[in-house]
């Protein structure tokens, strides 16, 4: 059984299932795609555990010919980055689901089929190692996405589905226009089409076409982290999102950019990179203040943690950027953990949106009183955002910071404001929604966590410490794609000095045995 | 026992759990049982290990101990560690022994508190982050320590978390803190960037070989630690959170907000006493701050009228001695005050407590007066703790005290103007204090009568821990006499193996040491106890014969009383410049910058499209006439085109 086929189209299966069942049981419709999404995750841990930390990084490859004539291959494969970043997918989906169990009452059916394929989208995504077949699972995943929130999202739903979708679709024209010079160059080069990434890694660019590729690229990853000013569709979309909408949307989507730019901006365009980290570290620096300061003034609870997201992520962007093994690790790490807490955060949110109908922090207060388990889950998880150690925010926080600091002090310091203003900005929301007196009457009734809440939450808050206290199986299964992903750069960058010619032959004798079809068709062409 | 060091944090995390997962669930009586039982437990395993420590030579008085990797990323690695020596120990003792009697004393003390439960698993969850604090072998274990203290400070002093006040003092605490935390992080980078290790020995090992002695990267490093002490100990600036946290519990103010927690500055320093020495510029800011906050929060003091603020601004006070103590390189001197402080502030807080519940809550000693009949005991204890850090000699706040003044005169890093600064702060102790005391327990009866009759001396399990703490406020001290009474002070030969021996470069900073000899140090001396008996005798004049005298001093000397009763407009000052502008500045970001500016653009590109499309759609009529003329025009121009050409 090819694993990674199986994890990214089950969900899709499922969906196809759904489809049988009559629209109105929406219980069965319920159960099957819980079911589902269980299953889902129980492969990923299966991959998990079959992952194995010492063997060449990029593990579970699979490929066959898709379309031969462009040179397109159905290829997939692993390494320590995706696998990490598949299990949190696969986790993520099942709160997603079940926190929608009461608050999608119309048209379940579709929603639910959204759902499952939203997650073939977003598996498919980080399987994938051809760029066309990458792109191609990049837009699967909007659609499902753009109906998520404009058919179950709030007030001004469509303004936020249409400008998501505009900000995306806007990125990942320009991300085509670049893979497709990407095929080209490679033919002019060996004489034959590749879309595959790994072939495609180590090609010499010349230093202006890296810069333009590496622009295309980036353009279309930074809308999706989002980085500043790239940013303003999140908090609309988020808003207006239903409460599994925001979980994906911040736990997963979010990541797919920040995985962007380590897969693919990175190892293919060194050069650029070396050339673009001022500017994007100082984008990052302003994304981390500006998010901070702007979502300590936010009246409505799921915009403040919008805001926080693109304050978080900007940390991510930094570490990314400053490309030693720490910081390195640490935004991977950190990816992570962003999903897990703030997936949580939203999860929180949306529970007390479904007893109250309404997000704003002025209409809460003092429900420590009657919703002891709610406040004090609700504590650990803006703990774990703020990075207390012990959680897991702190682990990804301190290597971010730790290795930044040896590339450049001054980067590190202003980033290290961040930690403040979060505990700012999270900690006053925390008092005026749990501490205070019980004012308004329409708080008196809430009730606490329901069993079900409690198993949406108990799991992510068991993560939040595991992933503080114990984080060495994680990093033991990303450290070796991490030095892979730092030897790549380096080794694009010799090459890059290099004449085509002696690319070519370095291809050819290369041990890459990752693309048995383009080695052969090189063969034919000679 | 020393095998099994990490046993004394692990038992009050156990103590958490059980009472923190099983809240609402266990009887009071068990609730407490095992509060007190793990914490107790936690105490005599540090007995044990201080007593197999003692039974050891000297230099072999370090134990290490991993527990497991934490962090491990490239050539960074960092264990869950713990490391015993005579330091250590010395604090396990005093963090266990002190925190045990506040458990103790809780039971009493807030037997009647709806929160009962949780308020007993936040009061073992603190004692489990600071004894990781103290016995954490690295920077970064500790920082769990130090952090989780500071959680738990948070969480006690909102404890009553319906008043706004304390959850509004919680989050200044929290934040405030953060502050300096950011100054610990990245004094935690330069030091891992330069050594290669955030390992407590290895950094003491290799710092004289990868600093430069006074350079900027170690000066730097132990700056920014202090930083991170001086939020954490209250120290200028940073001390603002502390008179606020006072709406804790008043136990959870004895223990967090006197003995212990805000002590954990002090410690760091001296735990990272190797790299101070090579920083004396560093030493110098830190025994500045010391003393000017010293002084600073004794004038504050004098006139408060809360008694639980006057015993803070005292503790912040008392703190800056130990940063004096420290800045002038008397590591040892510093951690002996901290001692001795812990047990007299620790009776006072708990003495301030007894006296607020018998006056059904009462904090305000205007409200007060004539109480030392109705509490005998914890007049009694009260009195005791006021000698001690007044200074009185053979008290325990009179050796303590007396070694910091001696050192900030005659160290290589000292100077007179650094102990003039410590000696009026003596005598504005003293004073504060003995106001406190006349005001509270002397004097006319100033309560109502409703207060007055409900007035009790406290229960037993409150009674005890007061008369133990004030044997050891008066005993405390004579573990560490100073060598001109011809004594061994045990205190400076215990902690001997942990500080460091390297002789400081001469003239190294900018103030020249004034040295002394025996003479000098007994003249100092008489000279601090003759100001501290001046002073209680003003305060003694003023508060207990003559009270209106009080009023008309106020009077006469209005804008300084005034300023001092607003603690020097501080809060004022910072929320003025720093956090009004901040929640503007954020504002100006999100409603002109985000919305109007960025969005604004974007919706104006849409609307700009829609604009063109629209413009163009009305070329589109349908009406076949129209397209027809269209045509012929086109087929014109064309022709006029060519024939041109």
């Amino acid at each position: 059984m090819e694993l990674l086929s199986l994890i990214t189209f089950f969900p899709a299966i499922g969906a196809l299932l759904l489809l049988l069942v009559p629209s109105k049981q929406h219980d069965t419709i319920k159960m099957v795609s819980l079911l589902v999404a269980f299953v889902t995750f129980l492969v990923s841990l299966w991959l998990y555990f079959a992952f194995d930390p010492i063997a060449h990084p990029m593990q579970f490859e699979f490929s066959v010919p898709w379309i031969p004539s462009m040179g397109i291959n159905y290829h997939m494969g692993i390494d320590g980055i995706s696998l990490l970043l598949i299990v949190m997918t696969a986790l993520l989906m099942i709160p997603a689901i079940l926190c929608s169990w009461k608050s999608i009452t119309t048209s379940v059916k579709g929603y639910y089929i959204s759902m499952l394929f939203l997650a073939t989208g977003m598996l498919g995504v980080f399987c994938s190692l051809d760029l066309f077949l990458f792109y191609v699972f990049w837009e699967v995943m909007l659609i499902p996405m753009y109906f998520i929130i404009g058919l179950w999202g709030g007030q001004r739903r469509l303004y936020a589905a249409i400008k998501f979708i505009l900000f995306t679709m806007f990125g990942s024209l320009l991300m085509l226009v670049a893979i497709i010079y990407m095929a080209f160059e490679f033919k002019s080069q060996t004489g034959v089409y590749s879309f595959d990434m790994m072939a495609l890694t180590g090609m010499p660019i010349a230093t202006q076409p890296q810069m333009w590729l590496f622009g295309a690229f980036a353009l279309a990853f930074a809308i999706k982290v989002p980085l500043f000013p790239f940013h303003t569709w999140l908090p609309d979309a988020h808003v207006e999102a239903p409460t599994g909408g925001s979980v994906i949307l911040a736990g997963v989507l979010l990541k797919l950019g920040t995985y962007g730019f380590i897969r693919i901006c990175m190892p293919m365009f060194p050069e650029a990179t070396v050339a673009f980290t001022p500017y994007i570290s100082v984008l990052a620096i302003i994304a981390i203040i500006y998010g901070a300061l702007v979502a300590m003034v936010q009246k409505d609870i799921k915009s403040l943690v919008a805001f926080s997201s693109v304050s978080h992520m900007g940390l991510v962007m930094l570490g990314l950027f400053a490309m030693n093994t720490q910081a390195l690790e640490g935004s991977v790490i950190q990816m992570i953990n962003h999903g897990i807490s703030t997936g949580a955060l939203f999860l929180l949110v949306g529970m007390i949106y479904e007893r109250r109908h309404t997000r704003l922090i002025s209409e809460f207060g003092g429900l420590a009183k009657v919703m002891p388990v709610f406040a004090t889950i609700f504590l650990i998880v803006t703990l774990s955002s703020i990075g207390l150690p012990l959680t897991n925010g702190f682990v990804g926080e301190f290597l971010i910071l730790l290795g930044l600091f040896k590339v450049n002090a001054t980067y590190a310091i202003l980033a290290a404001t961040g930690v403040i203003l979060s505990a700012c900005y999270m900690l006053w929301m925390y008092q005026r929604v749990i501490f205070g007196k019980l004012t308004n009457p329409k708080n008196e009734k809430l009730l606490d966590l329901s069993l079900r809440e409690k198993l949406i939450l108990i799991p992510l808050v068991v993560l939040i410490f595991w992933i503080g206290i114990y984080p060495k199986p994680l990093f033991d299964r990303l450290s070796p794609s991490i030095r892979a992903v730092q030897e790549q750069m380096q080794r694009s960058a010799a090459v890059g000095k290099t004449s085509k010619f002696e690319f070519v032959e370095s291809f050819k004798e290369s041990d890459y045995s990752y693309d048995v079809t383009i080695e052969n068709r090189l063969e034919k062409v000679k | 026992m020393t095998e099994n060091i990490y046993w004394i944090p692990l038992l009050p995390l156990l103590g958490f759990l059980v009472n923190g997962l099983l809240l609402g669930k266990l009887p009071k009586r068990v609730v407490s049982l095992v509060a007190c039982g793990t914490v107790g437990g936690s105490f005599l395993l540090s007995l044990m290990s201080f007593l197999e420590l003692k039974a050891m030579p000297p230099d072999l008085r370090l134990i290490e101990q991993t527990l497991f990797s934490w962090i491990s990323s490239g050539d960074f690695h960092v264990n869950f560690g713990f490391l015993l020596d005579p330091l250590s120990s010395l604090m396990i003792l005093v963090v266990t022994g002190v925190g045990f009697l506040i458990h103790l004393y809780s039971v009493g003390y807030m037997s009647h508190d709806s929160g009962y439960g949780r308020y007993f698993a936040y009061l073992n969850l603190f004692t489990f982050s600071m004894l990781v604090l103290v016995l954490a072998d690295n920077f970064l274990f500790m920082f769990v320590g130090w952090e989780g203290v500071g959680l738990c400070s948070y969480l006690l002093i909102g404890f009553w978390f319906e008043k706004k006040s304390a959850s509004d003092a919680g989050k200044k605490a929290f934040i405030v803190n953060r502050i300096g935390d950011f100054g610990f992080l990245i004094g935690m980078f330069i030091i891992f960037w330069q050594v290669g290790s955030l390992d407590f020995m290895t950094v003491a090992a290799k710092a004289p070989e990868v600093f430069v002695a006074g350079g900027t990267l170690v000066t730097a490093a132990c700056i920014l630690l202090f930083v991170g002490a001086a939020g954490k100990s209250a120290q200028i600036p940073l001390y603002v959170w502390l008179p606020d946290a006072m709406e804790g519990p008043t136990p959870v103010s004895a223990l967090i907000h006197a003995a212990t927690m805000v002590t954990a500055g002090v410690y760091m320093i001296v735990r990272v006493n190797a790299m101070y020495i090579l920083a004396p510029d560093a030493l110098l800011v830190v025994a500045i701050v010391g003393g000017v906050t010293a002084l600073f929060a004794a004038t504050i003091g004098l006139v408060q009228n809360d008694i639980k603020r006057v015993l803070a601004y005292s503790t912040i006070s008392q703190l800056g001695y130990m940063f004096l103590a420290c800045g002038v390189a008397a590591f040892s001197a510093g951690i002996f005050h901290l001692m001795t402080h812990a047990f007299f502030k620790a009776l006072l807080f708990l003495g301030a407590g007894s006296v607020i519940h018998a006056m059904s809550g009462q904090q305000d000693m205007r409200y007060m007066g004539g109480l030392r009949k109705y509490l005998p005991i914890t007049f009694g204890t009260f009195f005791i703790a006021t000698l001690a850090i007044s200074g009185i000699p053979l008290m325990s706040g009179f050796f303590s005290k007396d070694e910091i003044l001696w050192k900030a005169f005659s160290s290589d890093y000292g100077h007179p103007i650094l102990w003039a600064l410590g000696f009026i702060t003596a005598g504005l102790t003293a004073f504060y204090m003995f106001r406190l005391l006349f005001l509270t327990f002397y004097g006319k009866e100033r309560m109502d009568e409703k207060t007055k009759s409900h007035i009790h001396e406290s229960p037993k399990f409150m009674t005890i821990p007061l008369m133990v703490l004030a044997v050891l406020a008066v005993v405390g001290g004579w573990i560490g006499m100073p060598h001109i009474f011809g004594v061994t002070n045990y205190f400076e030969a215990w902690l001997e193996p942990v500080i460091s021996s390297a002789k400081p470069a001469v003239g190294v900073h900018m103030l020249t040491s004034a040295g002394g000899d025996t003479a000098m140090e007994l003249m100092l001396m008489f000279s601090t106890v003759i100001l501290v008996g001046l002073a209680i005798f003003a305060a003694f004049k003023i508060y207990n014969k003559r009270p209106e005298v009080a009023d008309s001093l106020a009077d006469r000397f209005k804008t300084p009383h005034n300023v001092l009763l607003h603690k020097y407009y501080v809060d004022e000052f910072y929320g003025a410049v720093i956090v009004r502008p901040l929640i503007y500045f954020s504002l100006f970001l999100w409603k002109i910058m985000d919305v109007l500016f960025i969005d604004g653009l974007l919706n104006g590109l849409a609307k700009l499209y829609e604009g063109i499309s629209e413009t163009m759609r009305s070329v589109q009529t349908g009406r076949l006439r129209s397209y027809a003329t269209v045509f012929v025009i086109g087929v014109f121009i064309l022709i006029a085109y060519a024939v041109i050409e």
